[in-house]
C-alpha cells in the first residue's frame, strides 16, 4: 500500500487516530472512547471487515496497557493494526463482540490474561482460566508459583548447578493462590451458574426444582470427558426436546499459560514449544513463528530452504486434513476404521518428518533464517515417491470410500451451515471459512514465503455445511499436491541457512505479525521485542481457539447429535485452544 | 440407487482386507518381520494392514531421531575416559525448559576452572527433547539418543547414567558421526598448523 492510502485511511479513520511512530511498530492509535467507531469505519468504509487477531500488551514501564486489533479485507491485502491504550489502573475499553462477534472468545482471553475489562461484551468471563484464579497472569507483575527469574537462562544452572526441583520447593497447596476473600473449601462453582444463566432462562443446571424452568428445556454437558471432544473440552448445551437453543464452548483444562512461558524463554527457545500448539501441524507453527522473528530481525531464509519450508508445510496440511476427516467419520459413528484408513498415509509423510527433523510430531525443524538441517539422503525419493505415486491414488481411495455413502451425506449436507456473512464476521478461518463460500486463504490473500510462485487454485465450497467442509479437505490435499508438485520439480541446491545458526538470536526492537494459513485456519504470532533476548510480547492467534466462536452458530436450531458432527467438522486441537 | 455409495465404500474395506492377506502370501516363507519386510510393508509401497509385534519386533528408528541427550566420551588405548564436555555452560543456557544442571569443576589449587564438568545433571522429567542442546554444543559433546524405552525408579540422569562412548554415539549415528569427526579433525589440523 502507498503512503498516500495510509495518509488517507487515517484521515478516514477521523478525530485522535494516529499513526504508531514507535520505532519498529506500525498501525494506529486509536482513543479507547472513539475505538467502535473507528473499527466501524475500518469495516463498512474502508474493506477491512475480518478481525483477525485481538490482543493485549502489558506495558509496565509506561503503566499502560494495549490492546491490539489485527484487522484484514477478505478481498485480500495488508492488514490494517488498531491500538487503544489505557492505563493500567483502570483498562475499560469498548467491546467490538457488537461489531465483530468473532471477537468474543478472544476478548474474553485478554479480560481473562491481562485484566482488560470489554464494556458491552455480552458475556465477560474468565475463558481459560477458572473462577478461582488470583489475578491476570500475563501482566509483567504478576509471577506464577514456581516463579525462579524473570528470563530465561535461570543462573542456578551454571556454572554452579544445584539441582532442584522446583515442587519441592514449592509444595502442593503451597504452588495456588486465590483471589481476595476466596475460600476454596466449600466452594460452589457459581461460575456454572453464570454459565448456565448465560444460555438463558434455565438457571441451576438441571430440572431441579427451579419455578422458572420450563420442563421442554434443559441444559446437556458435553464433556469434559468425551470421546467426540477431540480432548478435554466442554460444550454446555441448551436443548428444546432434542433441538439445541444455544451453546457454549467451556475451554481451558489443557491451559499452560503458553505465552507466558515464551515471554521467559529466549527467542530460539520458543521454537520447540510452538510445537506443542497444534500438535498435528507443527511444522507450520513453526513456520508461521519464524516468519514473525524474521520480520524483527530483517531476514530471509536462502532459496532452499524456503522450498523446503513449503514443502514441509503442505506435506503437513495434508497429513492434518487426512486425519481430519477421519475423525469427523468418528464423530459421525464410523469409529476408527476411517481414521486408520487416514492414519495408514498420515504415517507415512511422519516418517518423513522423523528422517529429516527428528521427530514425527514435536518437529522443531525451523530456525531464524533456515531450518535445523537439510534432507538427510534417501529422503527426497520418498516425497517422490508419496506425492507422485500413493497420496494421489490413496486419497482418491478415501474419497471414494466415504463421500458417496448415504450415511455421511445424510447426516453432512444440511447440516451445521454457517453463512458466508456469518463466517466473516466470525472470524471463522481456514476450511470453516472457505467452506462457507469465501475465498480467502492467506497463501494467496497476503503471499509469504514463496507461495506467489506456485500455481494452486483457493479450495471453496459455497454451501457452509457440514458437508462442504468435510469436501474442501480433498480439495485442499489435491492443492497441496499440486504445489508439491511444483516445489519437487523446482528445488535448487545449496544453503539452508542465513548466517551462522546463533542461540542466541539479536532481535531489533519492535513488533511484528507473522501469519501463516496453517491446516486449521490462520495462524498468526504477534511477537513484541525490545531488543533483549527475550520477547516482551508473544501472542498466537490461535485458530482452533476461534473457529470455536462459530460452533454455536452452527449447532442453533440442529440436533443435539449435529453438535458433535459440527465440531468435528470445525476440526480443533486442544493444545492450541487452551494453549 | 440408494445404498451405492455405501456397497463401494465396502468394496474399499474389503479390498483392504483381502490385499492383506494377498501380502502375506507374498511374503510367506520369510520372516514377518525380516528388515526387508519391514522396509517394504511399512513404507509407500505398503498394501493391506500389517502390524508389527512391539516390543518383541522394534522398527528401525532413521538416523536423525532423537529422544533424550547422551554425554560422550572417548576411549583411550587402555580403557581411559575422557569427557568431551569442556562445561562451557552453552547447552544449560539453550535449554527451552531449563532441564540442565552442570557443575563445573576448578582446580583446588589455583582455583581456576577445569574444563570438564563435576557433575551433570538432566532432569529427563522435564526434557522435552527438542534437541537444542545437542545442535549448539561446540564440542560434541551432548548428542541425542535412540534409545525410547528408559522406564526408570528416577528419572533425574545424573552424569554416570548420560555418558556413552564415543563408539555407541558412531553406531547410532554413523553419519554425522563421520562429518563431525571430519570437521573436528580439520579444525585439528588448522590448530597445529597456525602453532607450527
Ligand atoms: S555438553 Fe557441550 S554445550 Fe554442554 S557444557 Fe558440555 S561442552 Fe558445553
Ligand atoms: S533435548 Fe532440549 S529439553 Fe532436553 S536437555 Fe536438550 S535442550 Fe534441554
Amino acid at each position: 500500500m502507498t503512503d498516500k492510502v495510509l495518509d488517507n485511511v487515517e484521515s478516514r479513520l477521523g478525530d485522535g487516530v494516529v499513526r504508531d511512530e514507535r520505532g519498529g511498530y506500525s498501525g494506529y492509535l486509536v482513543p479507547a472512547a472513539r475505538l467502535a467507531n473507528v473499527a466501524r469505519t475500518a469495516r463498512d468504509e474502508l474493506g477491512y471487515d475480518y478481525l483477525s487477531s485481538v490482543t493485549g500488551v502489558d506495558y509496565l514501564p509506561e503503566g499502560k496497557l494495549e490492546v491490539v486489533y489485527q484487522l484484514y479485507p477478505t478481498a485480500g491485502g495488508a492488514g490494517l493494526v488498531l491500538k487503544a491504550q489505557l492505563p493500567r489502573e483502570a483498562p475499560v475499553v469498548p467491546s467490538l463482540v457488537p461489531l465483530f462477534p468473532g471477537a468474543e472468545l478472544q476478548e474474553r482471553e485478554v479480560w481473562d490474561l491481562l485484566g482488560i475489562r470489554f464494556e458491552g461484551h455480552p458475556d465477560l468471563r474468565r475463558v481459560l482460566l477458572w473462577e478461582g484464579f488470583a489475578g491476570h497472569p500475563l501482566r509483567k507483575d504478576w509471577t506464577e508459583a514456581y516463579f525462579e527469574e524473570d528470563a530465561k537462562p535461570f543462573k542456578s544452572r551454571w556454572p554452579e548447578g544445584k539441582i532442584h526441583r522446583i515442587e519441592d520447593k514449592v509444595p502442593f497447596r503451597h504452588n495456588v493462590a486465590y483471589p481476595p476473600d476466596f475460600t476454596p473449601d466449600g466452594w460452589v462453582p457459581e461460575g456454572d451458574a453464570a454459565l448456565y444463566a448465560g444460555l438463558g432462562q434455565v438457571t441451576g443446571g438441571g430440572n431441579g426444582g427451579d419455578p422458572a424452568l420450563n420442563t421442554d428445556e434443559i441444559i446437556v454437558n458435553l464433556g469434559p470427558q468425551h470421546p467426540s471432544t477431540h480432548g478435554v473440552f466442554r460444550v454446555v448445551v441448551r436443548l428444546d426436546g432434542e433441538t439445541v437453543v444455544d451453546l457454549k464452548p467451556v475451554m481451558g483444562y489443557l491451559h499452560r499459560n503458553h505465552e507466558k512461558i515464551a515471554e521467559r524463554n529466549t527467542f530460539l527457545m520458543n521454537m520447540p514449544f510452538t510445537d506443542r500448539l497444534d500438535y498435528f501441524s507443527s511444522m507450520g507453527n513453526n513456520f508461521g513463528y519464524a516468519l514473525a522473528v524474521e520480520k524483527l530481525m530483517g531476514i530471509q531464509p536462502p532459496e532452499r530452504a524456503e522450498y523446503l519450508r513449503v514443502m514441509m508445510a503442505e506435506l503437513t496440511r495434508i497429513q492434518n486434513h487426512l486425519s481430519a476427516i477421519g475423525f469427523l467419520l468418528n464423530d459421525l459413528g464410523a469409529f476408527f476404521t476411517p481414521v486408520m484408513y487416514a492414519f495408514e498415509e498420515r504415517e507415512l509423510i511422519l516418517d518423513i518428518f522423523e528422517a529429516t527433523s527428528g521427530s514425527r510430531m514435536m518437529c522443531n525443524y525451523f530456525r531464524f533464517g533456515g531450518l535445523e538441517r537439510d534432507l538427510p539422503d534417501g529422503v527426497l525419493p520418498k516425497i517422490r515417491e508419496l506425492v507422485y505415486e500413493r497420496l494421489p491414488r490413496k486419497v482418491d481411495e478415501l474419497d471414494r470410500y466415504l463421500t458417496e455413502n448415504e450415511i455421511v451425506r445424510a447426516r453432512c449436507i444440511g447440516v451445521g451451515v454457517l453463512t458466508r456473512e456469518r463466517a466473516i464476521a466470525l472470524s471463522a478461518a481456514g476450511p470453516v471459512l472457505r467452506a462457507s463460500g469465501v475465498p480467502y486463504d492467506v497463501r494467496r490473500a497476503e503471499p509469504y514465503s514463496i507461495y506467489d510462485r506456485f500455481d494452486f487454485d483457493v479450495a471453496v465450497r459455497p454451501h457452509g455445511d457440514v458437508y462442504d467442509r468435510y469436501l474442501i479437505r480433498f480439495d485442499e490435499i489435491r492443492q497441496s499436491l499440486r504445489i508439491l508438485d511444483q516445489v519437487l520439480k523446482q528445488l535448487p541446491e545449496g544453503e539452508i541457512q542465513t548466517g551462522k545458526p546463533q542461540y542466541q538470536a539479536r532481535v531489533p526492537a519492535g513488533e511484528a505479525y507473522g501469519r501463516v494459513e496453517n491446516p486449521k485456519g490462520e495462524l498468526g504470532y504477534y511477537v513484541i521485542s525490545t531488543g533483549k533476548p527475550t520477547p516482551w510480547r508473544y501472542h498466537v492467534r490461535a485458530p482452533s481457539f476461534i473457529n470455536l466462536t462459530t460452533l454455536a452458530e452452527m449447532s442453533r436450531g440442529y440436533k443435539l447429535a449435529d453438535v458433535v458432527v459440527s465440531l468435528g467438522s470445525i476440526d480443533i486441537v486442544l493444545g492450541e485452544v487452551d494453549r | 440407487m440408494y445404498g451405492l455409495g455405501m456397497l463401494k465404500g465396502l468394496g474399499v474395506t474389503l479390498k483392504h482386507f483381502v490385499v492383506t492377506y494377498l501380502e502375506d502370501l507374498r511374503w510367506i516363507g520369510k520372516r514377518y518381520d525380516s528388515p526387508e519386510s519391514l522396509a517394504v510393508r511399512q513404507g509407500s509401497q505398503a498394501r493391506g494392514a500389517f502390524t508389527v509385534q512391539y516390543p518383541e519386533v522394534k522398527l528401525p528408528v532413521p538416523e536423525e531421531f532423537r529422544f533424550t541427550p547422551i554425554l560422550l566420551y572417548e576411549e583411550g588405548p587402555n580403557g581411559e575416559r575422557k569427557d568431551r564436555c569442556t562445561s562451557c555452560g552453552i547447552c544449560a543456557k539453550v535449554c527451552p525448559p531449563q532441564c540442565i544442571w552442570i557443575v563445573r569443576t576448578t582446580d583446588p589449587a589455583t582455583g581456576r576452572p577445569v574444563p570438564e564438568p563435576a557433575e551433570f545433571y538432566i532432569d529427563v522429567d522435564i526434557c522435552m527433547n527438542c534437541g537444542l542442546c545437542a545442535e549448539f554444543c561446540p564440542f560434541d559433546a551432548i548428542k541425542m539418543d535412540h534409545n525410547y524405552e528408559m522406564a526408570t525408579w528416577d528419572r533425574l540422569s545424573d552424569k554416570e547414567r548420560l555418558l556413552k562412548p564415543l563408539s555407541y554415539y558412531a553406531a547410532i549415528r554413523p553419519n554425522n558421526y563421520a562429518r563431525e569427526e571430519a570437521a573436528r579433525a580439520e579444525k585439528e589440523a588448522a590448530k597445529a598448523a597456525r602453532q607450527a
